[in-house]
């Protein structure tokens, strides 16, 4: 049997690295030991055009998600006067990620080191990556371009710490953000990206199920803007003033962005084209359908009225939380795993956010953290083959269910434990808010020297 | 000469500029304002946060008139923007002590 989910190979520069990653998974040991004698006969690796094309459109297609989809739909959620500062840190967050992750994010992340928490230094500035070097997929002996997959994992580097500004959005410094994602990245994203997805990798080797990245992208996002919230503290006129957002139809452009550009981050992330990245993608659509609908029947249900912004908070909400799940569960069960999603986020930014009183901003705790936390331990369940999932015959709910729990606990704890940290580190060195003055007046003007609209 | 100054709900704008029109009053100065009367406002919710919006969306009308013609221009407004419900706003008249085209230099009822 064979987990499609685990990113076994994905990591490895070469065939015999990829190797090693394989027989590194308990469940696959006996198979790859017998494997491995044929493999040492078998003949060069193969590279298929076909992959190559998807995963050069899907690496934009996740590019696109963040610029602009994730910018749109978090610039239409603040009031007009800080639109530009969202569209502005989205922006320069991505740009920043890249450099970072050529000089050193992606040997941090999958530099070839055995370490279970880091990828070492063995791949700093790219060192020694060619246009002739690849990397493995799920298939023995398929192979895509290197720089392929550096550039699709770039896209995931981009996306995630542009998420975490979301939760204190209309009150941060710019220098601030920048800081903050250099730091963060380098200490935070980088090593449970390693810990998840290499093949040396902690949580990797407990067996834990995470297909496209709902621990690395999402828990990791949802905690840190939890942590990031509360450190930063609430705007000015929280509870007090209106703070509603100031366009309705730029945030449904960006969620509809981001649903079409997460076709590339889910099904993407099977590195083939082929029949897992295709259930991968109905996936996306069934979970994603069955979000919406579940978030409006809950608001209908409980507040008499289904809104936009719900119908949308539910799509990005299923979504999340059929990203780590969309390899292994069947189309049925992700409209399920996608309708519980929505309705546990609705109780967190609608109930729970209220009664503590921390001002996330763009509920990304209450959408990304929750609805990852929901959508790793749904893989736990919903892969089971009589749930329409692809687990074996021998699949235990609840012991794959304990080690999705350890996983999501491990990443809760680092990232919520470093992240503070790093908030700390930044407060002292540039500051973490502006004046009262100048979020009243607006960080556009006062951060950036310039507006959004101009009624002329 | 009279300037009647009105407020009036939104959709009602292009049933008012009709009336108007047919009383061959041409010009109308309109400006889109906020404000609040017995109507009070209505509520909005963001996912979990409630805001009371206590300033609804209204449009504001200027015309300047002969003071012949002001009270049918005042029946026409009140005519043309009647629903019967709170909130359909409100006709005020005062005088004009002296207006000018700015174009040919007319002034007072020439101007208008």
């Amino acid at each position: 049997m064979r987990f499609p989910s685990i990113f076994a190979k994905r990591a490895s520069g070469a065939g015999a690295l990829a190797l090693a990653a394989f027989t590194a998974l308990p469940a696959l040991a006996q198979e790859a030991a017998e494997g491995a004698a044929e493999a040492a006969a078998e003949a060069a690796p193969v590279m298929d055009k076909g992959d190559v094309a998807w995963m050069m459109t899907a690496t934009l297609l996740v590019l696109f998600m963040t610029m602009p989809g994730l910018a749109l739909f978090y610039g239409g959620l603040v009031r007009a006067k800080n639109a530009l500062s969202v569209l502005m840190q989205c922006t320069m967050i991505a740009a920043v990620m890249m450099v970072v992750w050529v000089l050193w994010g992606y040997s941090f992340a999958f530099g070839g080191g055995t370490s279970p928490f880091w990828g070492g230094f063995g791949k700093l500035f790219l060192s020694g990556v060619t246009a002739d070097s690849t990397a493995a997929t799920f298939t023995d002996g398929v192979v895509i371009p290197e720089y392929v997959f550096i550039c699709f994992q770039m896209t995931f580097a981009v996306i995630t710490p542009a998420l975490i500004v979301g939760a204190f959005a209309e009150r941060i410094k710019f220098s601030a953000v920048v800081l903050f994602t250099i730091l963060w990245g380098t200490f935070v994203y980088f090593p449970i990206a390693h810990m998840v997805w290499d093949g040396s990798g902690y949580l990797f080797n407990l067996g834990a199920l995470d297909f496209a990245g709902g621990t690395v992208v999402h828990i990791n996002a949802g905690i840190a803007a939890l942590v990031g919230c509360i450190m930063v503290g609430k705007r000015n006129g929280y509870g007090k003033e209106i703070l509603a957002p100031h366009s309705m139809t730029l945030t449904m452009v960006g969620a509809a962005i981001l649903w079409v550009g997460w076709f590339g981050f889910n099904a993407g992330s099977n590195l083939e084209a082929t029949g897992g990245a295709a259930l991968a993608m109905i996936n996306t659509f069934t979970a994603t359908a069955g979000a919406i609908i579940g978030w409006s029947v809950v608001e209908t249900l409980h507040r008499g009225k289904a809104s936009m912004l719900g119908a949308v908070s539910g799509l990005v909400a299923g979504l999340v939380a059929v990203t780590p799940a969309c390899g292994t569960v069947g189309p049925v069960g992700a409209i399920v795993l996608g309708a519980i999603a929505s309705v546990v986020c609705y109780f967190f930014v609608a109930v729970v956010k209220n009664k503590f009183g921390y001002d996330d901003t763009l509920d990304v705790f209450g959408i990304h953290g929750v609805g990852g936390i929901v959508g790793a331990l749904g893989t736990g369940i919903f892969t089971a083959p009589w749930l329409g999932g692809t687990g074996g015959d021998d699949f235990s709910i609840a012991s794959q269910l304990w080690v999705q729990f350890v996983a999501v606990l491990v990443t809760i704890i680092w990232c919520g434990v470093v992240s503070a940290i790093l908030f700390k580190v930044v407060d002292a060195i540039v500051g973490l808010r502006p004046t009262p003055e100048a979020e009243t007046q607006g960080l556009d003007l006062t951060s950036h020297g310039e507006a959004a609209y101009h009624y002329s | 000469m009279k300037f009647v100054m009105a407020i009036i709900k939104p959709f009602k704008l292009e049933a008012v500029r009709e009336a108007l029109t047919e009383l061959g009053i041409q010009g109308l100065t309109v400006t889109e304002v906020k404000g609040y009367g017995r109507q009070k406002g209505h509520t909005e919710i963001y996912r979990g946060a409630e805001y009371a919006v206590s300033f609804l969306p209204k449009v504001k009308i200027e015309v300047a008139v002969d003071s012949d013609i002001a009270d049918k221009a005042v029946e026409a407004i009140a005519n043309a923007a009647k629903t019967g419900q709170i909130g359909d706003g409100k006709i005020f008249v005062y005088s004009i002590e002296k207006a000018v085209r700015i174009r040919t230099g007319e002034t007072d009822a020439d101007a208008l």
